[in-house]
């Protein structure tokens, strides 16, 4: 029996706008990420994947507010606590973040060891610098980075570098979970791997016990994650393990995301690329029945009307869709 | 083999060189190419070799330090502003990021109207230039009524990108030169991009050049593709030969790089 690391359920988080109109951009979310285990969270642009990573750390500041839901990271309740408590006590140690422009987090005035000694001080403001700087190289040097990029201000770095320097340093508080939203989406192919090479080794080394991963690229999701989650207008459309997720999607928009990927394999140029048509919805006011239902190729009376809640389907899976497996399978078995 | 009839656009010895003594990089060096009429070509490398600084040399906005570039079988000239405005009027481009490929101050409307009057349209009534607006836009899925009087960062990076290839359709130049169109956009759109691109090659029949680091993008799209490593071509050949078969040893890492699907992703090899 594995244990939880962490633990969500109904989490629900608004942006309120300058118009002070409200935004459900993380809808009645509810997740769990065992210790080992990596999650993958896929959708298209501005359907609230990089929300759901902000929401998760509890850290919320203006416009993003906290509504209801509980976030459990081993066994401690952080949901409603006060963002300063957040930072100083889970951000680093229990959750962290790489953001998406990772390269550029990093401050151009400052070399990496006194960026490093700023996020340790944080936490531990007895530490002394030696001992940092031990700690640090110890720490680069496992992971596969010279230990000559600590003394080095970001300028001095390649893009791939920057970003694998971000993952450590994000590393360096041997957090319980790390949140990856897109790291490798800059990169070119063998850069990327290095990047993704290194996620994998963080598992192994015991540098972190579980991992979320963010991405809108497939084909790395399922060779990076265990179980991939998809994601459309702030709710989740279907859980399942990554085999399953890209084999076998049952939810008509997951099926559709599948049509786009692009991998350099014999074969490819006979199928052609089916891109979703239409637009996802104003969040603003979503529509009242299935979000999808405006894009959807089997749309029917109901699915404009009633709400749809998640079915089960099996250990580990569930969808967002009115119609049954049977009929959803016969469906996307036409499709191509 | 630069007289041949359907030569599009060709180089010789093209070379470029930054900095000098030791500081001396030599991004692009001594490459030949031929491109063909009609045909979709991808140039495939690494961030770093020299892709950006060829398709910089080919629009025209950087002087090759060695080396001629040959447009349909003449001699290219672009010694003065007026031929030079004349060559872009025969190749386009689209760059990777869309932010900021537009003039922030202009409204859609006068990037669509330069557009139409680079063309030649600049005497034709109001009625008409709208109208070629209106068509220009519904054949990249975007109204024209919604688009005016707004500036291009009121749009997503999509919606941009697609505004681009409405210029595209009204300039209906000879070559398109396609500087990463897709990597700052999500897997979703990118599908529909693409096949803008291609509609529009089979409607006007222009050469497309694709700059891109992805390998299965390349081999979707294109009839030829080059790899280009260092600032050199190191393998070149139509795109089954040399995305299912490479011959090279970097082509063949470049590919095994990428993330699959139907076999064993190898993460050894770094």
């Amino acid at each position: 029996m594995s244990n939880v690391i962490l633990e969500v359920t109904d989490l629900t988080t608004k942006y309120i706008t300058r118009f002070r109109e409200d935004v459900y951009a993380v809808d009645h979310v509810s997740l769990q990420v065992e210790e080992g285990k990596s999650l993958g969270i896929a959708g298209e642009s501005g359907c609230g994947k990089s929300t759901l990573a902000l929401s998760l750390m509890g850290y919320y500041f203006p416009p993003l507010h906290y509504t209801c839901g509980e976030i459990i990271i081993d066994g401690r309740n952080i949901s409603g606590m006060d963002p300063d408590d957040v930072r100083k006590s889970i951000l680093g140690t229990e959750i962290s973040y790489i953001p998406q422009s990772a390269m550029n987090a990093l401050n151009p005035t400052q070399k990496i060891i006194h960026f490093i000694e700023d996020v340790i001080q944080a936490h531990d403001p007895y530490q002394t610098k030696k001992e940092i700087y031990d700690l640090a190289r110890g720490c680069f040097e496992t992971l596969g980075l010279p230990a000559e990029v600590l003394q080095k201000y970001p300028v001095e770095l390649s893009g791939g570098m920057k970003q694998r320097t971000v993952i450590a340093v994000s590393v360096i508080l041997f957090p319980q979970v790390l949140i990856a939203d897109e790291p490798s989406s800059a990169l070119d192919v063998t850069t990327q791997k290095m990047v993704i090479k290194m996620l994998k080794n963080l598992m192994e080394e015991g540098f972190i016990k579980s991992m979320i991963f963010i991405t809108h690229e497939l084909p790395l999701l399922y060779n990076v994650t265990d179980d991939i989650m998809v994601m459309y207008a702030g709710q989740i459309v279907e859980k399942a393990s990554a085999k399953e997720a890209v084999f076998d999607p049952l939810h008509p928009y997951s099926k559709g995301l599948m049509g786009s990927i692009i991998v350099p394999e014999s074969g490819l140029r006979d199928v052609k690329l089916t891109a979703i048509a239409g637009v996802p919805p104003n969040l603003k006011d979503p529509p009242v029945g299935c979000r999808f239902a405006g894009r959807c190729k089997y749309v029917r009376a109901e699915c404009l009307v009633t709400s749809v809640p998640l079915y089960d389907a099996g250990p580990g899976r569930a969808y967002r869709c009115i119609l049954p497996e049977e009929i959803l399978r016969e469906a996307h078995k036409h499709d191509r | 083999m630069i007289d041949e009839k359907d030569s599009c656009l060709s180089g010789k010895d093209l070379t470029k060189v930054f900095g000098f003594g030791r500081q001396k990089t030599v991004a692009v060096d001594h490459v030949d190419f031929d491109f063909h009429e009609g045909e979709v070509i991808s140039i495939v490398g690494q961030s770093g070799s020299g892709k950006t600084t060829l398709a910089k040399m080919l629009l025209g906005l950087i002087k090759p330090t060695e080396g001629e570039v040959y447009f349909q079988g003449k001699k290219r000239d672009i010694s003065t502003q007026k031929k030079r405005k004349e060559y872009w009027k025969n190749i386009q481009a689209i760059f990777q990021d869309p932010y900021s490929s537009y003039n922030i101050f202009n409204k859609i409307d006068t990037v669509l109207l330069d557009c139409i009057h680079m063309r030649g349209g600049r005497k034709l009534p109001r009625a008409k230039k709208v109208e070629l607006m209106v068509e220009a836009c519904s054949f990249v899925n975007l109204k024209f009524e919604e688009l005016t009087n707004k500036y291009p960062f009121e749009l997503s990076g999509g919606q941009q990108q697609r505004l681009m290839i409405a210029r595209i359709f009204l300039l209906k130049p000879k070559i398109l030169l396609a500087d990463e169109p897709t990597s700052m956009i999500d897997a979703c759109s990118r599908a529909t991009i693409l096949d803008m691109l291609m509609q529009l090659r089979s409607d006007i029949g222009m050469t497309i050049i694709f700059i891109t680091h992805d390998m299965g993008l390349a081999y979707y799209v294109s009839d030829t593709v080059y790899i280009m490593e260092g600032g050199k071509f190191v393998e070149s050949g139509s795109a089954d030969e040399v995305i299912l078969h490479p011959k090279e040893a970097y082509t063949q890492r470049l590919i095994s790089d990428v993330p699959k699907i139907y076999e064993e992703w190898d993460l050894s090899t770094v």
